[in-house]
């Protein structure tokens, strides 16, 4: 029996563990405030929060429950947007309603759920942060600029904070109701008791944000085999030059990684870059490589880090290069019955440069039409390797290693830039689709190239490279 | 004064369709869109999608009693496809079931074979194969042809600009309850309650009456529930009539997509011609209009781009001619500014290729050209002008000659980045175009009690036309506006409306509660007049309190009400308003179409990444003409709103069909409309109050499409920083801008 708090009431239920939280709350608790927009995770107006007791501490993080099956809700609060009204307008409500940030209202529940998650973040609040947090909403009236100043002013009494715990200062300024006090509790209580209901099977899901957009219509029949919140495949660390990362670790938790951060300087841009707030909550990193989308922005940064996967079908394991992972269009070296459980990768580096480059039709919250990721090591003038990957030039996601070869030895110059793009164009074959022409795929390829050398050797002649 | 909604859209308590509680017994429908964009149905087997689990049955154009046929200008747009199918999604059959999923399941066992014909996309093919929609159209002024003759500079090419989705986050969707007597009531989130009703009375064969359109609310509309929201609501109300069961359907977001249009994408050639001075003599435009496989409102648009194929400029030799072409994608339709933006585009591409060729900056021909009182527009009627102030407080506010400056010093200075500026004046037309739609009424009860209870045709989409009906009825009767609620729109309070576009609802529906709300009070006044032994002109209220000639009196506004009551005054009226002074001669294709213009100027500046193509915008300064505005957060929010989606048009917004006319960007991961990051960095309004006498509700003047043509200023400001990184470029006038176009341009050789 699936079993997890909604709001301040405790919900039992026998309802496929592959439906989906959106459904259960709109059309079986009739909770209407989360509203539907899309239905694939890209307009948040069906945002929810997601409290789970993490290292003994209660954590609320927001996420789209049109992709949210009830199984990756067992033993969690899930707060709707009914469940942090109060008497009257709370907090960021009266925000919105003073500032005007609501017009048809449709988007409106989502972007306050998305605030009040917020406001129960324990990094210090600032402005930016605020706008973070609604970065996977969307509003067709407003033009965002009333939402920018409603957030300003919300953001300013979350300024008073100080040491106060979140929920608490929430609690006592009128941003969420005094129900939130006792959920700590209720829910140790409830993470003692069974709260999954019993399935096993092979359709593995992790955040389902590649799933449940692609199967819909199938996922709650299906025999899922729930990964997300299995403790053995949470967790990324480090043991010498080796980081290892478990096969339920989301995108979000890479990007608050003390690890990544540390070895990786520029993280935060890239990671901007990957879908959502709410989606990098739920979407996990084999998630992503096990989708074999030609772009998937975490597979291009791990192919050109030549990460390892460890495949278990349950009795053996046994460790594949993510390189060869890819046979075919959507083809793994995978058998059904294997799950990733875990993925490894060399650290780079001191004297390593690494970089990852995107762009999209909507710089934020959008596929990618192409995507690079290179790491290069030095060794004086020289390369003494490099690993160069790109997305969105082939069937699968690509690892150049004609261009990756050809660069090992070279000094990084102008002319050999040139060459290798000349390589590079050569081991592609990018497709005219609604993410761009061919024409623009191969262009914007050698400019993302361009760009990593650019980011990488900040004395490069830009002139030429750019007129070259 | 706050959107009266404000506080149950924050607290997600407003209700919208999929909200409405279901009634015992509700079946699901679901439509059947045809898989292929032109051909000739061969065969159509349900017996599968029958025998599937929970179906109760499936309509088709079989079912219809009445009339198959929706087409609201032009009578060409049939409710289901009977032999022949012009458009990918073009519905087939309609399936009723006892869930949404099993309707959704017994759709994919339905078996179609198609005749495939000829699928036409481009709208020039279209006019070559003389597949028009309407005859085509033209209007003139002067005499360009020997007008382009003392022409010095003569300047041609080609503008397009692409559609857009409307993007609603709210999609389509009705529910139909069937009453007693044959009556049905339906819940549609439309634009045009009248125009639902009126269609499903064709369809159904019943008489108007029998029909009750309710609209509480829509979570957006921007023109894509004018026309377009009436189809799904007579699918519901067909299934609803012959199962005497309600009926629901609410669209899913790829169904919404895939089956309905979008604004009219255009392909527009131009000729433009100056003297020395910088005058623009003569100009040309020939529109190709993409209307998709019916009229719907085409027709319509076609006509307003003609009407603003000047934009803020006077010319006085003018030929604009625009053809509506048929094409085999879904009808394509109105979308905020109803064709104004994709005739303004065109003038202002030739303006700035002109520039390019005379060596001069667009900015030189756009000033000088600005249209000014007593100029004539190409239709006939005289400018009432604001294009100066609005253009000359926009260059000194924003100080618009430092930022050029800048700009050039940027530019010099930098070689990844490149930054471009451009002005975007705009004048737009208020009125419906087709003058008998130029009117509205509204029911006002006073209760006696002293509460309020206002009804109109308006439809409460988010322009907030809800709050300024309520705040006009406690303006005229000056009482606390808690004591005043505002109704549901229905069909049955208020009958033949108007649809809520055109920027006009809250004129029309405005003037008509002032007016209902004045007799009312004119009334009570009499007996306040009896009461206080006084004359009736001599009688005002204040406050919620009875004035004597401006002195107060004991008497309240509730006192008031209940002695009217008792003396068996009546505290209801139905206010009428027809907008005075217009009329407009098609056949000529003059007269004075508009009750005023609305003006503004925006300047634009973006900076552009130029080893990647990527772009941000930085500003966007407006001074707009609000004439005196009745709520200004109301209507700053309509303003940027309405930039934002002008510039998500311009920019990002890329619809893709293929050859087979499917829709290729058929959900949000593949159709882009702005996200928060994407907005100007910085965005000012200035409120420009003009004092020239306007026919809009307390001067007040309508906002809600005029704001969205400052949006095109980010193509030309982008376009003049790809041409300041590649001076050579041959990056030409095809919106949207999008990164793709942006690099492609930057590296042009
Ligand atoms: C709105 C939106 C925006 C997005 N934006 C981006 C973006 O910017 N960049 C990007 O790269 N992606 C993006 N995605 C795609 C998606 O979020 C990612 O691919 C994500 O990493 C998938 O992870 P998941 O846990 O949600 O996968 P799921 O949907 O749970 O699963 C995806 C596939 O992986 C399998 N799987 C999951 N976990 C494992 C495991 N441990 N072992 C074996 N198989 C497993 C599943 O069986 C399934 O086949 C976006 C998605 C959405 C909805
Ligand atoms: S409904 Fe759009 S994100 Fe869930
Ligand atoms: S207020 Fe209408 S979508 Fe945001």
């Amino acid at each position: 029996m699936i079993k997890f708090i909604l709001n301040d009431v405790e919900i039992k239920t026998d309802l496929k563990p592959g439906m989906l939280l959106l459904d259960l709350i709109r059309y079986n608790q009739q909770l209407t405030g989360t509203k539907i927009g899309c239905r694939e995770g890209d307009c948040g107006a069906c945002t929810v929060l997601v409290g789970e007791i993490k290292n003994g501490h209660l954590e609320y993080s927001t996420a789209t429950s049109c992709l949210m099956a009830i199984g990756n809700a067992c033993g969690k609060h899930i707060v709707t947007i009914e469940g942090i009204n109060i008497d009257g307008l709370n907090a960021i409500q009266e925000a919105f309603a003073k500032e005007g940030a609501t017009q048809c209202g449709f988007c409106t529940p989502g972007f306050i759920v998305s605030l009040a998650g917020f406001s129960l973040d324990k990094s210090t609040p600032t402005y930016e942060r605020s706008i973070d947090a609604m970065n996977g909403n969307i509003c067709r009236c407003t033009g965002y600029k009333s939402i920018e100043r409603a957030a300003k002013n919300f953001t300013e009494i979350l300024g008073q904070r100080s040491t106060q715990e979140p929920v608490e200062f929430a609690v006592d300024n009128r941003i969420i109701p005094a129900y939130f006090l006792k959920i700590k509790e209720r829910l140790l209580k409830l993470n003692g008791q069974d709260t999954q209901s019993a399935t096993a099977g092979n359709k593995f899901l992790g955040g389902g944000t590649d799933l449940y957009v692609q199967q819909h219509d199938t996922m709650p029949g299906e025999a899922i085999g729930f990964l997300f919140d299995k403790t053995e495949l949470k967790g990324i660390n480090q043991y010498d030059d080796v980081c290892e990362i478990g096969g339920a670790a989301t995108v979000a938790d890479i990007a608050v990684s003390p690890v990544f951060q540390k070895y990786f300087p520029a993280l935060k841009e890239y990671i901007e870059l990957v879908s959502s707030t709410q989606i990098r909550n739920m979407a996990t990193v084999a998630g992503n490589f096990t989708n074999a989308s030609p772009i998937g922005d975490l597979t291009i940064i791990f192919l050109a880090l030549d990460a390892k996967l460890t495949l278990n079908d349950g009795a053996q394991k046994r460790t594949i290069s993510l390189r060869s992972f890819y046979k075919g269009y959507k083809q793994l070296d995978k058998k059904a019955d294997e799950f990733i459980e875990k993925i490894s990768f060399v650290l780079p580096a001191e004297t390593d440069r690494f970089n990852f480059e995107k762009v999209s039709k909507r710089t934020h919250l959008d596929i990618a039409s192409v995507n690079s990721a290179i790491k290069i090591s030095m060794e004086g003038n020289v390369v003494s390797s490099a690993s160069i990957s790109a997305g969105g030039v082939g069937p699968i996601p690509a690892w150049l290693s004609n261009g990756s070869a050809f660069l090992t030895g070279k000094e990084i110059t102008p002319e050999n830039i040139e060459e290798l793009l000349k390589i590079v164009q050569s081991e592609i074959s990018p497709i005219s689709d609604a993410r761009g022409s061919e024409a623009y795929k191969r262009l914007l390829l050698s400019q993302l190239i361009k760009a990593h050398f650019i980011k990488s050797f900040p004395a490069l002649p830009i002139q030429n490279l750019l007129h070259g | 004064m706050k959107n009266i909604d404000s506080y149950t859209h924050t607290r997600g308590e407003s209700i919208y369709l999929d909200d409405v509680p279901l009634t015992q017994g509700t079946l699901f429908g679901a439509i059947f869109g045809s898989p292929a964009a032109h051909g000739k149905i061969k065969k159509l087997d349900l017996s599968a999608a029958m025998a599937s689990e929970g179906v109760v049955r499936i309509f088709t154009w079989k079912d219809i009693p009445g009339v198959n046929q929706i087409g609201g200008i032009v009578p060409d747009e049939p409710l289901f496809a009977e032999d022949i199918v012009d458009f990918n999604g073009m519905p087939v059959a309609f399936v009723v079931a006892t869930s949404v999923e099993h309707a959704q399941a017994a759709i994919k066992k339905i078996i179609i074979e198609i005749d495939p014909l000829t699928v036409v996309t481009d709208p020039r093919v279209a006019r070559q194969n003389n597949s028009l929609i309407v005859p085509p159209r033209t209007f003139r002024l002067g005499d360009s042809d020997a007008a382009f003759k003392d022409c010095v500079h003569v300047v041609e090419g080609i503008a397009e600009t692409n559609g857009q989705e409307h993007l609603y986050i709210e999609t389509q969707g009705a529910y139909a309850l069937p009453q007693e007597h044959g009556a049905i009531k339906v819940i549609s989130s439309t634009q045009g309650p009248t125009a639902v009703q009126r269609h499903m009375a064709k369809v159904l064969g019943v008489p108007m009456h029998q029909l009750e359109i309710d609209v509480t609310r829509l979570g957006g509309g921007f023109g894509g529930k004018e026309d377009q929201a009436t189809s799904w609501a007579i699918f519901c109300a067909l299934a609803a009539y012959h199962l005497k069961k309600p009926v629901k359907y609410s669209l899913h977001r790829m169904e919404d997509m895939r089956m309905t249009g979008k604004r009219n994408p255009y392909s527009s050639d131009f000729r433009i011609g100056l003297d020395a001075e910088l005058n623009i003599l003569a100009y040309e435009a020939t529109f190709h209009q993409n209307a998709g496989a019916a009229a719907d409102l085409s027709p319509a648009v076609l006509e307003r781009t003609l009407f603003h194929c000047t934009n803020s400029y006077f010319i006085p030799n003018v030929t604009a001619t625009a053809y509506s072409c048929r094409t085999n994608l879904p009808p394509n339709t109105a979308f905020r500014g109803f064709g104004g933006p994709q005739g303004m585009f065109v003038i202002e591409a030739a303006i700035a290729k002109a520039a390019e060729k005379i060596g001069v900056s667009a900015f030189e021909i756009q000033q000088k050209n600005l249209i000014k009182s007593g100029d004539e527009f190409p239709y006939g009627q005289l400018a009432v002008s604001e294009a100066l102030p609005c253009w000359n407080r926009s260059l000194s506010l924003f100080d618009h000659a430092k930022k050029k400056k800048e700009i050039e010093k940027f530019n010099a200075e930098n070689i990844l980045y490149k930054k471009g500026m451009s002005m975007m004046p705009i004048c737009f037309g208020i009125s419906f175009t087709k003058i008998l739609m130029n009117q509205a009424r509204a029911l006002v009860h006073v209760y006696m009690d002293g509460s309020v209870n206002v009804s109109t045709g308006a439809v409460e989409m988010g322009q907030g036309v809800n709050t300024k009906m309520l705040q006009v009825a406690s303006t005229i009767f000056s009482i606390d506006p808690a004591k005043v609620k505002m109704n549901s729109t229905s069909t049955f309070r208020v009958a033949n409306t108007s649809p809520s576009a055109a920027s006009a609802t809250a004129d029309l529906n405005g003037k008509a509660v002032q007016i209902a709300c004045n007799n009312i009070l004119d009334r009570m006044k009499t007996v306040a007049a009896d009461i206080l032994k006084c004359s009736a002109t001599e009688v005002s209220i204040k406050n919620e309190i009875v004035h004597v000639n401006d002195a107060a009196t004991e008497i309240s506004w509730d006192f008031l009400v209940l002695e009217s009551y008792l003396r068996r005054i009546s505290l209801s009226e139905s206010g009428h308003y027809a907008t005075p002074d217009i009329h407009f001669d098609a056949s000529k294709e003059k007269g004075h179409p508009f009750a005023y213009h609305v003006y503004g100027t925006a300047i634009t500046e973006v900076t552009v990444d130029c080893l990647r193509g990527t772009y941000k915008i930085d500003a966007v300064n407006v001074v707009h003409d609000f004439g005196t505005t009745m709520n200004a957060l109301i209507d700053r929010g309509q303003i940027e709103g309405g930039i934002v989606q002008g510039i998500g048009w311009m920019t990002m917004e890329e619809i893709v069909y293929d050859e087979a006319g499917r829709l290729r960007s058929n959900t949000l991961s593949t159709y882009k409309v702005p996200d928060i990051y994407s907005v100007p960095q910085m965005l000012e309004i200035d409120f420009l109050e003009t004092k020239n006498d306007n026919l809009a509700i307390f001067r007040s003047k309508a906002v809600g499409e005029p704001p969205l043509m400052y949006g095109i200023g980010t193509f030309f400001a982008l376009r003049n920083a790809v041409k300041a990184f590649n001076p050579k470029s041959s990056i030409g006038f095809s919106a949207p801008m999008t990164p793709e176009k942006v690099l492609m341009g930057l590296y042009d050789k």
